[in-house]
């Protein structure tokens, strides 16, 4: 175990663990944004910048600070390590600064956009971003394609995370889809349209922590702040089927993984719930699940605005119109 | 316990004198003010006639704009429908077609948008909360009726018609469109 200070707070994790996972062991305010690392995927994380926390002292043995923001997603954490985040003013502009270049080529469209209410990048952008733009050059544009039937890809919104391309490859046995192109060419596509099929595919739209991915059966059905989350279990053969169904009156418009705090999906026994595509795309009669209760959702969540039922510990909530 | 406030007033049962109890002098006062307002200046007007002039920021029935050439600036985002404490708001998105672009601005828009107008307490927090400046409140009263349906305003009266543009620019512009 080695003990480690992040943003004055003490907390003793394992040798080998990251600089993000030991915040996250504390939880709160100290925790830097990730929009590109997802614990539950192997060899995610260093790329979007989000996460960069300043090191003031780099262990107990050598306590010079590191010159630069160093990634906490990927940076492993060392003894007597003193890891400023919240607390230092440089790691504040570098973020804005890393939210001004993941919102270049970003077209703003969140009154569009199904993902707007539990967007990472609209989230970030909230906290760290500039309320105008710098950039005048034309913003690169890319028609919106689908990725078989149930999956809508708009490139405009990617910020090339790579978790989509991860599932792919970790939970999937073909990956069929990839990132093209390199520099501002770079896009998420497959080849000649080619549609992925494959029972956990859905499970890209849940990781992707923007708008790109979407779910087709969802497109522009609802926004998610008018739906009610609802925590339920479905007999399925392929995957756990625990899932959260997000209910209109009595309809189910989509079905998600259970996402915790982080926007990652739930341990179940050990293993992440993914959930596999006939219980996200096809099982939308409220009769083929067992419907348990309302999702616990942060009272400052949009997703909670307009909703007066309180979450019933019995799971005998009676629906409040 | 002394007042805090200093305007309490105490109680009196004070008995009225012979003069007092006849009422008269207060009734005759009481006339006497009537009939000094007959030669003061009228605060009231004959209503159908004559209007007054609206602030330029009443907040009156909806209209749902259309941009510059034409095409409909609500996107359907429900950004309207959450803010609005009254819930009168609901909508139905839906996707724009290829060959719709003249029609619509976005590529999703509004298959159905309706206010109830009996629910609605006329706040304007549905035109703060637009972030597409697609729906304004206007000085236009919205009409009397005998049926309550009749008061769930649907696209036909919302929207404005290309030949009969409602003007919105004395009105706040929340987005950054049109500004500056």
């Amino acid at each position: 175990m080695v003990k480690v200070t992040i943003d004055g707070i003490d907390v003793e994790v394992e040798a080998g663990t990251t600089v993000l996972n030991a915040a996250r062991k504390i939880g709160g305010d100290v925790v830097p944004p990730a929009m590109c690392y997802y614990s539950k995927l192997e060899g995610s994380g260093g790329k979007c910048r989000t996460c960069l926390v300043e090191v003031a002292a780099g262990s107990a043995n050598d306590p010079r600070p590191m010159p630069k923001l160093v990634a906490s997603c990927s940076t492993p954490v060392q003894d007597g390590m003193v890891i400023k985040n919240k607390t230092s003013e440089k790691v504040h502009v570098n973020r804005g600064a890393v939210t001004e270049f993941l919102l270049i080529n970003h077209p703003l469209d969140c009154p569009i956009c199904d993902q707007a209410g539990e967007c990472h990048l609209q989230d970030l952008g909230y906290e760290h971003g500039a309320s105008g733009t710098r950039y005048e050059e034309e913003r690169r544009r890319f028609d919106p394609i689908d990725i078989g039937n149930k999956i809508k890809l708009h490139m405009n919104r990617c910020i090339l995370c790579y978790r989509c391309v991860m599932v792919a490859n970790q939970l999937t046995d073909k990956r069929v889809h990839g990132v093209l192109g390199r520099g501002d060419h770079a896009e998420i596509s497959t080849y000649i349209h080619n549609a992925i099929e494959n029972d956990f595919s859905g499970n890209m739209i849940d990781v992707c922590p923007v708008g790109a991915l979407t779910d087709k059966t969802f497109r522009f059905k609802s926004r998610v702040w008018f739906l009610k989350p609802m925590e339920a279990t479905c007999e399925c053969t392929k995957c756990s089927g625990k899932a959260v169904v997000w209910m209109f009156g009595d309809e189910i418009y989509r079905v998600t993984a259970r996402k915790d705090k982080y926007g990652e999906v739930e341990d179940n026994d050990g293993k992440p719930a993914w959930i596999c595509n006939d219980c996200r795309f096809e099982k939308k009669d409220p009769a083929k699940w067992n419907i348990l209760g309302p999702r616990k959702i942060n009272r400052h969540s949009v997703i909670s605005a307009n909703h007066y039922e309180l979450a019933d510990p019995n799971n005998n909530s009676k629906k409040v119109k | 316990m002394e007042s805090l406030s200093n305007r309490r007033k105490v109680v009196s049962n004070k008995k009225m004198s012979f003069v007092e109890s006849l009422y008269l002098p207060a009734v005759v006062s009481g006339m006497w003010i009537t009939f000094k307002h007959i030669f003061k200046k009228r605060t009231t007007i004959k209503y159908p006639e004559e209007q007054r002039p609206f602030a330029p920021v009443y907040r009156g029935m909806h209209v749902l704009k259309r941009d510059e050439q034409g095409r409909e600036n609500c996107t359907a985002c429900g950004l309207c429908a959450v803010a609005c404490p009254a819930e009168a708001i609901t909508m139905v998105a839906a996707e724009r077609e290829v060959g719709q672009e003249n029609l619509y601005r976005e590529e999703k828009y509004a298959e159905t948008y309706e206010i109830n107008m009996l629910r609605c307490i006329f706040c304007g927090l549905c035109e703060e909360a637009c972030p597409k400046e697609a729906i304004f409140l206007t000085d236009r009263i919205v009409p009397t009726n005998f049926d309550r349906d009749d008061f769930v305003y649907g696209k036909d009266r919302l929207v404005e018609t290309l030949d009969h543009r409602i003007d919105v620019t004395n009105r706040q512009h929340t987005g950054k469109r049109g500004t500056k």
